[in-house]
């Protein structure tokens, strides 16, 4: 492959994904189309955002109010005691009159500028103190909030969103609000006001220096937006040159085993290069753009500074202007400059950050999972009868992944799903703890149909273990007591006994107090799928999904589960989803699925006298895919 | 810092002409006072107005050459930055193409990606400041002292107590700030992890009703984020109060000590107002370094985060290898007494547990071997000692009869194909993903080894047939899909021996036996080892080896082993009875 070749397929292959970024583009690898509306690289409806961040902030009135008041101490010192250099000069060192000085005088004088300067000083840091403690809150409520919402959110919105896009509205998004709570808008608020105070001074001192000072900042304020502009559009091709290089980085760490294996570690560092490449170039662009705000703020300033002077002195040598007030003029002139430069450079860091809380408002603003708690059935026992009546189903309008599906299970029976991948297995399993809802038909447990229940209630009666083994970080204990919060220790190891883990589970170092990642790396595949068995083990609910439950388990060690699952299922109704067909062999009933419809139903005999599609799976005559 | 110089050293004139350029805004910053005191004292005095706009003039000249100097300031400042961290993010990528195995669990993949992707932006971010920043500061700290030493020394006793004070006040603070700094990072990985578990726990978090479990253990780590921050910007935040203490106590200083002077009549009120300006900016420069340093104290993490990956040996390297030209010609195994385990992180290698333990066979050239044993024994670390993927801990491997560490490591790579457990597929077309065994394949060649590994069939239902997109992680794919195509891939490499690792665990029964025909006539010269699962899948290899908690039980045919291994007995009814019912019913 020519290297013209290889940049042609890196584009056609990585070009899509765009990295997550303060301007606010959607993140993660791969944004999925059926995901979030996320925004795009402006927030659109700024009023609203910011009435919305308000709310956050306003939660801390007192303490904002304080703040307010400590900024206003803070600058209202530092204005006066700008002020208060040269009366104190005109009166105590070189008396106006002509006098001598005052010694005395002078140091009274100082005294009082001492204290308006602690006065300023004080308000400064309680202004901080104050300002810093509103943003952490808000950012802890907004976490609050968005986590909490989150998790009312129904499966079908993890199913659609990538966890890179979520977690990068925790981290970019959130950090970006939380820089423009605790620093930006400090500055911005003190920087409006020393611009109202010097203003007001600058009137006081001269007018025409003042429209002449005024009249510049337009054209500065034009310049910088020009560069932000600009700036902006290299911002995008930048994040999306960052995301694919990104992209290729947790493609090929991940798969970093097989680079490997395949000697494959000349051409990833050939496309890598192609990519880091890409990614220097637009980078140059975008911050070389950027960096010019400031060498070009800095310059106007300095103009007007010039002008200023100029005037200044055609002022004093035509109109009679005293060379005092224009000195005093031009330090009003300089700190009426200095917060408009600090603005142009923070004004970007409002807009990302505006943009990070849309994000992060698009998922609070998602609807959660329907759960009408208020006339919720909640029956004391669920004996687990559970029927399926000609339930269909599609996760997109308009293409049904389920026909007229009819299944009826007795409490503790055992009810099999077998047939090719993408037949619709674990789609129904998927419906019966609601983590989808069906289109047509109904589904019933005990006779009532499931949403009349609470979904909390309807979720504790039922048990899932899952095809991919889900662990969280903490002890082998903590994992297995997980199904039931209240178990004691000995229903934990009893229940760790009856998915065989315990013997595994014992040689650990600590035992069941052994500490394990979140990913498990410390455990093989198959232990992992024993401790997921165990904690269903130790729930008590009456009915069970096993979904591809050992998929990862060696068959010996099958086998020594075999009783222990027996035992499980016994007094539970239970639906099997196995690729290996010896597993299911004792079912009530083998639901076979293809397309979405059940073709064949019985057990397992019947099945086979059957001679159709089951049998022919289980002789080896056809494919299971 | 040494092991960085080499990625300054290309753009060596940006990193000098970066700050340099800066400079020429320090020089505009000092010298504007001074000009415009010359409007003041001399056009203004003399109301000459020619003489204003002259010395105007030249004011507008110098702020045309401070912007162009900013900006040719900026344009090296981020030439040298991006450029050189694209150089470290390549010089680190390649390392980590060159870590072994046991590198790569031993840091951690997510781990590896981080520090790839946000570190090197950390560092980036940190040289552009620095670049910008580093001569500004001491430029305005060093031209501030000139001058006011130069309009009067008898205060100069001012900025001796004044400087030195403000200088350990900011060390202080920021040494107060610095542990501070680095709890608040971890509680902020706590949180992150926090919610990423939950992320991909969903499932089961709702399934078991736990959200308000999950909620309880998240506030916790957010509100211990929350008091982290607030007590590390708690520290923070004295220096704008402390440094404003020193600069107010300066000019009162000033004015106090300057005033007395002038009521004594040894000083001009000129030189009293100048003398505050430059103290000022002495300040200023001086808390500018300050925070400069306090930015980079954070990347100090992520450049020893880096410095871990670059100084790092890759565990496996073929530098010692005597026989770098050698390549795998025959496909004969050997293991000889082979012990081994995995580092698990501590120093002492003694206290690892052994995976395998004194492993002795040999395999002859095109001999097909299957590998059975239960979860856990030891099979898939014994045959990734093949292809040195991890090493051994004590024996040899041999293939052709010579030590695999005396290969170099991409010959005996070319000649051992493996399918692994876990395999990935990669962002391209199916064609582009079989064109990883071999980079030269050609069509009827993908099409060919397709069919032998009975992934034809489903290709070529797809409307783009070897066209077809894989999504990332091959998420468009079923399981049993994904194989098949491994399988392929790994064919076409046409490897001398080619190892299977349960690759077929998610291919129905009749596929397998397909695929193990067309092993059989096709690949009669590749020796073979496969591990699987199921006795179905081994039963017709030339020998089976039952392994047992990190021994060999045993090793024969399937006639033999039924006869005299009570493991291999266990297994094969644990499987077959049913099996055998099936078939006669």
């Amino acid at each position: 492959m020519t290297h013209e070749e290889m940049k042609e397929s890196l584009k056609r292959r990585y070009g899509k994904l765009v990295a997550a970024s303060g301007k606010g583009r959607r993140g993660g690898p791969g944004g999925h189309g059926r995901g979030m509306k996320g925004p795009g690289g402006k927030p659109k409806d700024y009023k609203k955002t910011i009435k919305r961040l308000a709310a956050y902030v306003a939660a801390e009135k007192i303490r904002l109010i304080a703040a307010v008041l400590c900024v206003v101490a803070a600058t209202g010192a530092q204005l006066a005691t700008s002020y208060m250099l040269r009366p104190i000069i005109n009166t105590y060192i070189v008396p106006e009159d002509g006098s001598k000085g005052s010694v005395s005088g002078l140091f009274m004088a100082l005294a009082v500028m001492a204290a308006v300067y602690l006065l300023g000083i004080l308000g400064t840091y309680c202004q901080s103190r104050l300002l810093i403690k509103v943003g952490q809150n808000s950012l802890k409520r907004m976490r609050e909030d968005l986590f909490a919402h989150m998790e009312t959110l129904p499966v079908r919105f993890y199913d659609t969103n990538t966890r890179g896009d979520l977690m990068s509205r925790y981290t970019n998004d959130i950090d970006n609000i939380g820089n423009m709570l605790s620093s930006t808008l400090i500055s911005l608020f003190t920087a409006g006001l020393t611009i109202i105070g010097t203003l007001a001074l600058m009137l006081y001192t001269n007018v025409i220096l003042t429209v002449v000072t005024v009249v510049v900042v337009p054209f500065m304020l034009a310049a910088a937006r020009r560069i932000a502009g600009a700036s902006s559009k290299y911002f995008s091709s930048q994040q999306a040159a960052l995301g694919a290089l990104n992209g290729y980085i947790e493609e090929n760490v991940t798969g970093q085993k097989v680079v490997k294996v395949f000697n494959h570690e000349k051409i990833c560092d050939e496309e890598f290069g192609i990519l880091n490449e890409e990614l220097c170039k637009n980078q140059m662009k975008a911050q070389v753009f950027s960096g010019l705000m400031g060498p070009v703020m800095n310059c106007s300033t300095q103009i007007n500074y010039t002008l200023t002077a100029a005037v200044g002195g055609l002022l004093c040598v035509f109109r009679g202007l005293d060379i005092g007030g224009m000195t005093v003029f031009l330090n009003y002139s300089r700190m009426f400059n200095r917060p408009i430069n600090e603005i142009s450079m923070t004004v970007s860091s409002v807009f990302s950050a505006l943009a990070g809380a849309e994000r992060v408002f698009a998922v609070m603003d998602e609807q959660p999972e329907p759960d009408d708690t208020e006339n919720a059935y909640e029956p004391e026992t669920v004996r687990g009868d559970v029927v399926m009546n000609d339930v269909s189903f599609g996760y997109v309008e308009g293409k049904t992944i389920l026909k007229h599906v009819n299944v009826y299970a007795h409490p503790g029976q055992k009810i099999a799903f077998v047939g090719s991948t993408g037949a619709g297995k674990t789609t129904v399993m998927n419906l019966l703890p609601r983590f989808y809802d069906i289109n047509e038909g109904n589904i019933t447990i005990d006779g009532r149909n499931i949403k009349d229940f609470g979904l909390k209630e309807l979720r504790s009666n039922i048990t899932m273990v899952l095809q991919e083994s889900h662990l969280f970080s903490g002890t082998i204990m903590e994992n297995i007591r997980y199904g039931r919060l209240d178990a004691s220790d000995e229903e934990v190891i009893e229940a760790a006994k009856t998915a065989s883990a315990d013997t595994f589970i014992r040689h650990m170092p600590h035992g069941y107090n052994t500490v394990i990642d979140a990913d498990g790396s410390n455990l093989s595949q198959g232990q992992r799928q024993l401790l997921n068995i165990a904690r269903a083990a130790v729930s008590k609910a009456p009915i069970l999904i096993l979904d591809e439950a050992t998929s990862s388990v060696d068959t010996r060690t099958e086998k020594l589960i075999e009783k222990g699952m027996d035992r499980l299922m016994s007094s539970r109704t239970t639906f099997v989803i196995a690729h290996r067909l010896s597993t299911v062999r004792d079912a009530n009933a083998i639901m076979v699925l293809e397309n979405g419809e059940i073709i064949e139903r019985g057990t397992h005999e019947e099945l086979l006298e059957l001679k159709g599609r089951y049998y022919e799976l289980y002789t080896g005559k056809a494919e299971l895919d | 810092m040494k092991r960085y110089i080499k990625f300054i050293k290309p753009y060596a004139p940006y990193f000098i002409f970066g700050p340099l350029m800066m400079l020429t805004e320090v020089f505009g910053e000092v010298w504007l006072p001074k000009l415009m005191s010359m409007i003041i004292d001399n056009g203004v005095a003399n109301h000459d107005w020619q003489y204003i706009l002259k010395i105007a003039a030249v004011m507008v000249g110098a702020c045309l050459v401070m912007i162009i100097g900013g900006t040719l300031g900026n344009y090296f400042a981020v030439k040298a930055s991006v450029c050189s961290s694209a150089d470290l993010r390549k010089e680190l990528f390649f390392k980590i193409q060159r870590f072994s195995f046991g590198d790569i669990d031993k840091f951690s993949t997510g781990s590896l990606v981080t520090r790839l992707t946000n570190d090197i932006q950390q560092i980036q971010q940190l040289i552009i400041t620095m670049l910008k920043m580093a001569l500004r500061s001491p430029a305005m700290l060093i031209g501030g002292c000139i001058m006011a030493l130069s309009v009067n020394r008898s205060l100069a006793f001012i900025l001796l107590i004044v400087i030195p004070l403000l200088g350990i006040s900011i060390f202080v603070i920021m040494k107060m700030a610095y542990p501070r700094f680095e709890r608040m990072q971890t509680a902020l990985d706590n949180l992150n992890n926090g919610i990423q578990e939950t992320l991909t726990n969903i499932r089961v978090v709702k399934s078991f009703v736990r959200e308000d479990h999950e909620k309880d253990k998240f506030d916790a780590l957010n509100g211990s984020m929350r008091d982290r921050t607030l007590d590390a910007m708690n520290v923070v935040i004295f220096i704008q109060p402390v440094m404003t203490f020193f600069m107010n106590a300066a000019a009162i200083a000033v004015v106090w000590f300057g005033g007395n002077q002038i009521i004594a009549g040894n000083m001009q009120v000129g030189e009293l107002t100048a003398f505050i300006t430059y103290v000022t900016q002495i300040l200023m420069s001086l808390m500018m370094l300050a925070m400069v340093i306090l930015q980079s104290s954070r990347a100090m993490a992520s450049f020893k985060r880096i410095g871990d990956i670059i100084d790092f040996e890759p565990s496996i390297t073929d530098e010692q290898s005597k026989n770098k030209d050698k390549k795998v010609e025959h496909g004969s195994i050997e293991f000889k007494h082979v012990y081994f385990a995995y580092d698990d992180g501590d120093d002492d290698p003694d206290n690892d547990t052994e995976i395998l333990k004194d492993i002795s066979f040999s395999v002859a050239p095109g001999e097909t071997i299957g590998i059975l044993g239960s979860t856990g024994c030891g099979k898939t670390s014994m045959v990734q000692l093949i292809p040195r993927l991890y090493d051994v801990t004590k024996g040899e491997v041999l293939v052709d009869g010579v030590n695999v560490k005396d290969y170099s490591i991409y010959n005996l790579r070319e000649g051992v194909g493996m399918v692994l457990q876990y395999n990935s597929l990669f962002s391209g077309t199916v064609a582009e993903n079989l064109r990883w065994g071999n980079e030269n394949a050609s069509d009827e060649e993908i099409l060919k080894f397709s069919e032998y590994a009975q992934a034809d069939s489903f290709v070529s239902t797809f409307p783009e047939k070897y066209d077809r997109m894989v999504e990332q992680g091959g998420s468009n794919l079923s399981g049993g899909q994904k194989q098949r195509l491994c399988i392929a891939r790994a064919l076409l490499k046409k490897p001398k021996i080619l190892i299977l690792d349960d690759s077929t665990s998610a291919v129905d029964t009749a596929t397998e036996k397909r695929i193990n025909e067309a092993f059989a006539t096709e690949l009669k010269d590749t020796t073979k080892l496969i591990i699987s699962q199921r006795i179905g899948s081994v039963k017709n290899a030339d020998r089976i080896i039952v392994m047992d908690d990190g021994c060999i039980s045993d090793i024969g045919t399937h006639e033999e082993l039924i006869k005299r291994s009570e493991v291999y007995k266990e297994i094969y009814y644990s499987q077959n009875e049913k099996e055998k019912e099936g078939r006669s019913a």
